[in-house]
């Protein structure tokens, strides 16, 4: 996801080349490498022979049916930790009473690593989905809460005041007010979320999988293919960079108001 | 003006404090309906405090106020909604019935028709105070609330909003309370203006000069220097010496009614 930095502002497409330029010289050299025996396969597979494993995998369906797999705990981790963050915050972000009954207790829980509770989740849950599901929604709910409660908080008063002038009250205000106020930083914490729930994912994955993206990174591990292993590799960053750039998508429709949005 | 018996505002007793600090001591004040009135004093000296209790803004007072439940206020930052268009910002808390139908008429009324769907953030100054001023008009308020509208406005701009809101006053007749610090404006505007010290109305000015007013007109001179110094601002008497047979009418006419 790191590199998910480097794309937003995108160049002009005349550069692109010009930056290609040595990546594509260090799969180059790892070619060669890999062709004289520099590079044995069993440590890394040659670039040509991952992409050709890629095109297999493809072909068998392989790759297609466990994505989904590893994409359905993502999404179902993504909504449930969405669902639970975001009316956590609502909660805490609307009354005094909330904040004092709700902020406590998840600031408290937010210094916990969540990667250390996998353990403690496997006693819980289990092996089967249940675990993976959840730690990818509790892992996901911390950004969402955060971002949003503090995005409610920072609505500008006088705006409420103003709308409570108009007439604006109880849901409509939250719906017209509070919410498109706070949206800026529940995308924030949207972008975060899903950076996490990636990478929660992934830790996810190692534990017993009989499908998905982790599952088969851990037979290729133990059949040494370490081809199949750099293809699930480029798919786990292809598919955080796609989830990225459509937040930011979203991010040009929900808040066109925005000032440094606003095209000429 | 036609005044009616029955005032549109009354306010009885009114104080107000903050902590220690005593605000608003025992306020007494009528506004007729369609009266305009025009609230001058020092800057901390309550307007803004009078103003968001009639406004049903604040109720941590004392005493009592009688207002029109149809309040609108325009507050000094226009205070649009960023994340809704103009025709949105106008149209907030009304039917969909009133929407439809009220919400051009009122963007037209304040010259902003062409800018209806633009973001706020693209408005200029001026542009934002109208909408804001379309947005308390829509409501066809019986009291209309103005909290230094026009104080971050250009002098040209300025003179452009005087006229729209006496043309709009004048269309709609609603009460008018409008704060300001610009005596020029409160003279030019308002039927009377007050001056706010010490908690209480301390200066009580009719203002009979005919409309449309003019700064040049010697009695406005006059009612601008008594109130300045009413202020506490020191300036030169207007040359009472050389009175000229017009001047000499204005007064007489106002001390006829004084
Ligand atoms: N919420 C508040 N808490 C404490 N003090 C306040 C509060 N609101 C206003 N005050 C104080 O009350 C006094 C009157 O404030 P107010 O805003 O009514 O003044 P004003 O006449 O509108 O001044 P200005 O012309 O500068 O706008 C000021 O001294 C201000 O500091
Ligand atoms: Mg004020």
């Amino acid at each position: 996801m790191t590199t998910a930095a480097a794309i937003p502002n995108a160049p002009s497409r005349f550069r692109l080349p010009r930056r290609a330029v040595s990546p594509l010289i260090l799969i180059a050299l790892w070619e060669i490498g890999s062709r004289i025996g520099l590079i044995p396969a069993r440590i890394l597979a040659a670039p040509s022979q991952v992409v050709a494993t890629l095109f297999d995998m493809i072909a068998s369906g392989e790759l297609q049916s466990n994505l989904v797999v590893s994409l359905g705990r993502a999404l179902t981790g993504l909504a449930l930790g969405g669902f639970i963050g975001g009316g956590l915050a609502i909660i805490a972000g609307l009354s005094k009473r909330g904040e004092l009954a709700v902020d406590p207790p998840v600031q408290m829980l937010r210094t916990l690593p969540v990667l250390a509770l996998v353990q403690l989740f496997i006693v819980w849950f289990g092996i089967g989905e249940t675990p993976k599901i959840l730690l990818i929604a509790l892992g996901v709910s911390f950004p969402i809460y955060l971002n949003l409660y503090n995005g409610i908080r920072g609505v500008d008063p006088k705006l409420i005041e103003a709308a409570r002038t108009f007439g604006l009250s109880g849901p409509a205000l939250i719906r017209h007010v509070i919410l498109p106020g706070a949206m800026p930083s529940l995308l924030l914490g949207l972008r975060m979320a899903l950076t996490v729930s990636w990478l929660l994912l992934v830790i996810a994955e190692q534990i017993n999988a009989s499908a998905g993206l982790g599952y088969l990174i851990n037979n290729a591990r133990d059949f040494l293919q370490t081809d199949v292993i750099v293809v699930c590799l480029l798919v786990y960053a292809a598919i955080g960079l796609t989830a990225d750039a459509g937040v930011r998508a979203l991010e040009s429709r929900a808040l066109a108001w925005r000032p440094s949005l606003i095209k000429g | 003006m036609s005044r009616s018996d029955t005032p549109a505002v009354t306010v009885r007793n009114l104080s107000r404090s903050f902590g220690d600090a005593q605000i608003l001591t025992d306020l007494n004040l009528d506004i007729a309906p369609g009266e305009f009135i025009a609230l001058l004093g020092r800057s901390g000296s309550g307007k803004t405090t009078l103003l968001r209790a009639l406004g049903d803004l604040d109720n941590c007072y004392t005493g009592t106020i009688a207002a029109p439940a149809g309040r609108a206020i325009a507050f000094q930052e226009a205070r649009l909604l960023p994340w809704k268009t103009v025709r949105q910002n106008v149209g907030i808390g009304l039917t969909n019935v009133q929407r439809a139908t009220r919400v051009d008429i009122a963007l037209g009324e304040v010259g902003l028709a062409h800018r209806a769907d633009a973001w706020p953030a693209t408005l200029s100054g001026g542009e934002g105070q109208r909408a804001a001023l379309a947005r308390a008009l829509v409501r066809e308020p019986a009291l209309l609330l103005l909290d230094e509208p026009f104080a971050s406005l250009d002098a040209l701009t300025r003179i452009k909003m005087h006229r729209l809101v006496e043309s709009l006053w004048q269309a709609h007749k609603p009460a008018v309370l409008l704060v300001t610090h610009d005596v020029d404006e409160a003279v030019l505007l308002a039927d009377r203006v007050l001056v706010l010290e010490a908690g209480r109305i301390a200066i009580d000015e009719r203002v009979e000069i005919a409309r449309p007013r003019d700064t040049a007109d010697p009695a406005f001179q006059r009612l601008r220097a008594k109130l300045l110094r009413g202020l506490g601002v020191e300036i030169p008497e207007p040359r009472t010496e050389d009175r000229t047979p017009p001047q000499l009418r204005v007064v007489e006419r106002r001390e006829a009614v004084a």
